[in-house]
């Protein structure tokens, strides 16, 4: 039968098993949306921006695990995807985003909303493609879900003309498909990972660096499995948290600019670093030349890329990460090495995270608040002071997710995504953690949040600063406050750096802008009045619930390994620049 | 070490393959020397030669980056093994006497180029070389005629040598 490319295109996410499309319309893709008229099995979510839409299908897939789906237009609906695609690109989540274009021969003559879409991503995206002739577009949808999903999951666009979708054709979408150029590597090499072991069984002091790779094979069993089973102490990056449960025995803690003590000083001091999907990003390894330098590295990464990049690795093995753990599973056993573990403990103990002021309003208060609080959970942060604290405090195992925009760090990210996870998770309690900054980066998905009927909680960690920046002004900038205040106003002397009483009044009221989009707000300036506030937003089943916490202005994350720094180089109290 | 490397690149032969892999040197600044590309014996294959100027463990992840891409069928090294390597280059010598185009001509003679257009006063060569000898050729040419040349290099295209055992 002969039928639309649109009509194909639905039938595709159909036999893809997409159940839910992140969609805005425009005109050139009308003729999609119109072939969605009634489909069957497909939600269709209208957020009230397309940045925010692919946000919310980035939140949704690393949430379930599924890929997430976007439809937008051509033009500024496909450039308003940009930032999302690169976020979904540097924490490989798998996403499929479809945009509408002109018609075919209007291509190139700088027509009424037309970019070169595939041009623009092709730096930030797995793959890009225009679909050239209506006889290749099953294949193209077809092979756009297998890029996204296989592999180091990714982003993948594929952009459709409006003639193509309104072209006549087959109806059939093949079940599978094989591409030449693409061969997800699948194995895991049996010499190179005996190699690895043979090194591991001699280790005196080893340690698991856990990556993100780990959470995107959704390996935690596995990998708490291997921990227990070789008794080696787990550390995570922040992308790894939750890849064995936080409060489990063998669990350091994060490395890197903001980990803990232990953890950077058992980097420093390990003598094999058995390292699993990561990718030894900047932030994690502070001064290269000084990164484990008494150790033998092991590398096991899906992505040979990623390997011997940013530090040189011993051994190399290019593998998934749950087959990789589920091999040493079967090669491994207990260690001797109460010693090393006795060490680690001891700088657990006597150097935990903290902040400064541990009582009263503090983000470390709120957040083990919310860690006792929703058990069954999925936690998503935005980024900057709101999503490092996070990463220090926040509990997690089965129970508990936790989603952050690790490797683009795209402020505005958090709203949308968590609006995505609510939707993939409406069983479980959302909880989006973001700072008064971020929160307005995208701050009219209120409307969907409401509309959908999300009862989504967002704790707005209000210092009135674009905190994270301010924080780095402070301690490497001779507390030069630039363009951080969010309370400043014309009448405020320029650049001030003395916050305080007298400053102007807060604009918007989080409280009165979460009522009049029929929301519920709460405003906490006192410790006590945090549970009520968590008890009352899970009294409030039907919509949103608005929890502006007014915390400290100028309290900072630490301990710090300013940048460039080695990770023994640690800041662990800051006393302000005139101490 | 830095050294000149040469890579084979098979590619899918679609609309952008080539904006891709130049893309992917200027984004993760890489230095890129030359890339040529054309259509092989099967035409949905596009075969590119590219030679760069690295280090071991940048050409490395030349190498690894260019394979992840989606849309290459595979990388080959070129730097160690036997390869016959060739390079188009055009010079045109203008305001030639009648002892410069003698000049021409002996050099022609000597370096193995070919005269392929000739009028009054200009005289075009041909040259089918390595790429060294084409910058040899190309560095005589500016110091006998200066500021009268005009020069276009085709890149180097490249294929492996037939080995002993298969001949």
């Amino acid at each position: 039968m002969k039928i639309k490319g649109a009509e194909l295109f639905v039938k595709a996410l159909q036999e893809e098993g997409v159940e839910t499309l992140f969609a805005y319309p425009g005109g050139s893709a009308i003729d999609l949306f119109n072939a969605l008229y009634q489909a069957e099995g497909i939600d269709v979510v209208l957020p009230r921006h397309e940045q925010a839409l692919v946000h919310a299908a980035d939140g949704y897939a690393r949430s379930t695990g599924k890929t997430g789906v976007c439809l937008v237009t051509s033009g500024p609906g496909a450039t308003n995807l940009v930032t999302g695609i690169a976020t979904a690109n540097y924490d490989s989540v798998p996403m499929v985003c479809f945009t509408g274009q002109v018609l075919s021969y209007l291509i190139g003559n700088d027509a009424f909303q037309e970019v070169d879409i595939v041009g623009i991503v092709r730096s930030v995206c797995k793959y890009a493609v225009t679909v050239r002739d209506r006889k290749k577009l099953a294949e193209t949808i077809k092979k756009a879900f297998y890029i996204a999903r296989t592999g180091k999951p990714g982003p993948v666009l594929v952009d459709i003309p409006k003639d193509i979708q309104q072209e006549l054709g087959s109806d059939a979408y093949p079940e599978t498909i094989q591409i030449r150029s693409y061969k997800p590597n699948t194995e895991v090499h049996a010499g190179q990972m005996k190699k690895a072991l043979e090194i591991l069984k001699k280790a005196k002091k080893p340690v698991f660096l856990a990556g993100g790779g780990v959470v995107t094979a959704r390996a935690q069993q596995e990998m708490t499995r291997l921990t227990e089973q070789t008794g080696i102490p787990v550390i995570t990056t922040i992308m790894g948290k939750g890849s064995i449960p936080t409060d489990h025995p063998n669990y350091v803690g994060n490395i890197g600019m903001h980990g803990n003590y232990a953890s950077n000083q058992a980097i420093s001091e390990c003598d094999v670093l058995f390292s699993i999907g990561t990718r030894f990003n900047d932030r994690i390894t502070g001064k290269i030349s000084e990164f484990a330098q008494n150790a033998v590295i092991i590398h096991v990464d899906i992505d040979t890329a990623s390997i011997s990049r940013n530090i040189n690795v011993d051994i190399p093995i290019v593998a998934d990460a749950k087959s990789a753990i589920m091999m040493m599973l079967e090669n491994t056993k207990k260690m001797q090495i109460e010693k090393w573990v006795e060490k680690i403990n001891i700088w657990k103990r006597d150097y935990p995270i903290a902040m400064a002021d541990s009582k009263g309003l503090t983000a470390e208060t709120i957040i083990r608040k919310i860690n006792t609080a929703f058990k069954n959970s999925i936690v998503v942060t935005d980024v900057g002071q709101n999503q490092l604290w996070t990463t220090q405090y926040v509990e997690l195992d089965e129970n508990r997710q936790f989603l952050t925009s690790g490797g683009l760090g795209t402020m505005g990210y958090g709203f949308p995504a968590a609006i995505g996870a609510k939707i993939g998770n409406p069983d479980k309690d959302v909880i989006c953690i973001t700072g008064d900054g971020g929160m307005q980066m995208n701050i009219q998905e209120m409307a969907t949040a409401v509309v959908q009927g999300l009862p989504i909680i967002i704790c707005i960690l209000n210092n009135g600063y674009l905190g994270n920046v301010r924080q780095w002004q402070e301690m490497f900038y001779q507390k030069k406050y630039v363009a951080t205040c969010l309370r400043y106003r014309k009448s405020c002397e320029q650049d001030c750096n003395t916050p305080g009483k007298c400053c102007p009044k807060y604009v918007p009221d989080f409280i009165s802008l979460a009522e009049s989009y029929e929301a519920k707000g709460i405003r906490v300036e006192k410790e006590e009045d945090i549970e009520q506030a968590f008890a009352a937003a899970k009294a409030n089943t039907e919509t949103p619930t608005v929890i502006e916490f007014i915390i400290e202005r100028e309290a900072n994350v630490l301990p710090i390994v300013p940048g460039g720094n080695a990770l023994s180089d640690m800041i662990m109290e800051y006393k302000g620049v005139d101490a | 070490m830095m050294k000149k490397r040469w890579i084979c690149l098979f590619v899918e032969n679609e609309i952008g393959v080539m904006a891709r892999i130049s893309g992917l040197f200027s984004a993760k600044s890489y230095n890129l020397d030359s890339i040529t590309v054309g259509t092989t014996e099967d035409e949905t294959i596009s075969r590119m030669t590219i030679s760069l100027t690295s280090d071991e463990k940048t050409f490395e992840q030349v190498k690894k980056q260019l394979n992840r891409s989606v849309e290459v069928i595979k990388v080959i090294d070129y730097t160690d093994i036997s390869i016959h390597m060739k390079e188009l280059l055009f010079v045109r010598i203008s305001h030639c006497k009648e002892a410069d185009k003698a000049e021409v001509f002996r050099i022609a003679q000597v370096f193995n180029l070919k005269v392929v257009d000739y009028n009054k006063n200009s005289v075009l060569l041909e040259c089918l070389q390595t790429e060294e000898r084409n910058n040899d050729v190309i560095r005589l040419m500016e110091k006998c005629f200066v500021n009268r040349i005009e020069v276009v290099r085709g890149g180097g295209v490249a294929i492996e040598g037939i080995s002993v055992s298969d001949r």
